[in-house]
């Protein structure tokens, strides 16, 4: 079976189990949700303050929560589907662009619904054209975050505190990915350019997958 | 390090391993030609699963040299022929959360089998009734035909089975001694380990003993 027919079936059936299992939108997003109304509070900010802070809010929440989209399918590893997968032939690398396919659907599926409360709640002054930009900005850090956490989910395979550690290697590593992602908005703000910071989240989305299909393999023979 | 003849589907010379700087197979030497089937006893913790999952190519040697299907353990050319080995683990290695049918259909696609053989495999494991059963409602037996169903597909040329027989029932021992038969039957090489020898002797041509990490001869 070719390396693309491969990663497609290990997509296609990532999100098959997540549709029953509902990690992402049954568990993650309400509690992502939960969080949007809490913040303000926990702050203390009155409603002219709150329109300010939403799309900070937002990006914050979308990198906390977000790493637990990330880091689901780690969660859900085990000695014996490795070995399984092995023995089946598949190609580890395969098996990250699988993952990392999957795993950027739900993201972006996830960023969506975490936007979409966050405009609703916060009411937040957003600049004219703001639209096409945040579209790419998040679709940009979902694809960036994923294979983060797909590659980290890797680093740490067979570890047994992998859980804490995995967290702990995507919180620093996806500060680009913010970055890139909140000054989109602040760009548009301000009448900048937003092309150096898209360009930086392309960039960090490429690099992370080159090492993600390039540590494959000898990640895989490692964790066993 | 001098390897066995190259030709044996199987050789070990000589080998170690060590898990966590600890010696946990110490100077094995196996060899098997095709057709062969060859059970280990031993006791908890004697490093059963480990020779099996060296067999697989899933460990290399920390010492020794080894071969397997031609390929030299360790080396990146195992790769090329994982897919011919084909292993029962202690834990049944399926997706908990698809059905019998669609783990079976997903492991045909990735393997690269047939998927029109589903329907009929099933039925062969007795599982034609259950196959829309979800594999975490299912009992361990039942995720058991599932994994003789897949090697069914697969045809591995080593099968290697980890305690396969342990808590099933007297059919669905049956269809794994029938795996047993035919995988010799084409040639291929049996290694199957338990803690009980008698239940190896039923379908082994040799069984060895493996004792804090050595293969001997069972006396």
């Amino acid at each position: 079976m070719s390396f693309w027919n491969q990663a497609g079936e290990i997509s296609r059936i990532d999100l098959m189990v997540e549709r029953r299992v509902g990690d992402v939108f049954r568990i993650i997003i309400p509690f992502a949700i939960v969080s949007l109304l809490v913040f303000p509070l926990a702050l203390g900010v009155d409603l002219t303050g709150i329109s300010l802070i939403g799309p900070a809010v937002f990006w914050a929440l979308g990198i906390l929560f977000g790493m637990q989209v990330a880091l689901r399918q780690a969660a859900n590893d085990s000695v014996e589907k490795r070995d399984l997968y092995a023995l089946l032939g598949v190609d580890p690398a395969a098996r990250f662009v699988g993952r990392a396919m999957s795993g950027s659907v739900l993201m972006i599926g996830f960023l969506a619904a975490l936007l979409a409360a966050m405009i609703i709640l916060y009411s937040p002054g957003l600049p004219d054209g703001w639209v096409g930009p945040m579209i790419a900005a998040s679709v940009l850090m979902a694809i960036g975050l994923t294979e983060l956490g797909t590659l980290a989910g890797e680093v740490t395979a067979g570890l047994r505190n992998r859980n804490a550690l995995a967290s702990l290697i995507v919180a620093p590593l996806a500060l680009p990915l913010v970055i890139g992602a909140s000054q989109v908005l602040e760009a548009l703000s301000s009448s900048a350019g937003i092309l150096p910071w898209i360009l930086l989240l392309a960039a960090t989305d490429l690099a992370l997958a080159v090492a993600g299909v390039g540590l494959a393999r000898p990640l895989e023979e490692a964790s066993r | 390090m001098k390897l066995s003849p190259v030709g044996q589907l199987i050789a070990l010379d000589d080998i170690g391993v060590d898990r966590g700087g600890i010696p946990v197979l110490r100077g094995v030497n196996l060899n098997l030609d095709e057709s062969r089937v060859v059970g280990v006893a031993g006791l908890n913790g004697s490093g059963k699963t480990t020779l099996l999952r060296l067999i697989a190519t899933l460990l290399a040697p920390s010492s020794g040299a080894g071969r397997v299907l031609d390929k030299e353990l360790g080396s990146p050319g195992v790769y090329d022929v994982r897919d011919k080995i084909g292993m029962i683990s202690h834990t049944p290695a399926i997706l908990p959360e698809l059905t019998q049918r669609e783990n079976l259909v997903h492991f045909s696609k990735l393997s690269g089998a047939d998927t029109g053989q589903v329907e009929k495999l099933l039925q062969v494991v007795g599982l034609d009734e259950a196959a829309d059963r979800r594999a975490d409602a299912s009992s361990f037996g039942m995720q058991r035909r599932v994994e003789v169903a897949r090697l069914l597909m697969t045809n591995p040329m080593v099968l290697l089975l980890d305690e396969a027989f342990s808590g099933l029932d007297s059919e669905a021992q049956e269809l794994i001694g029938a795996l047993i038969g035919r995988t010799r039957s084409k040639g291929g090489v049996v290694v199957m380990v338990s803690h009980d020898a008698t239940q190896l002797r039923g379908h082994a041509d040799r069984v060895l003993n493996l004792r804090s990490g050595r293969l001997e001869e069972m006396s």
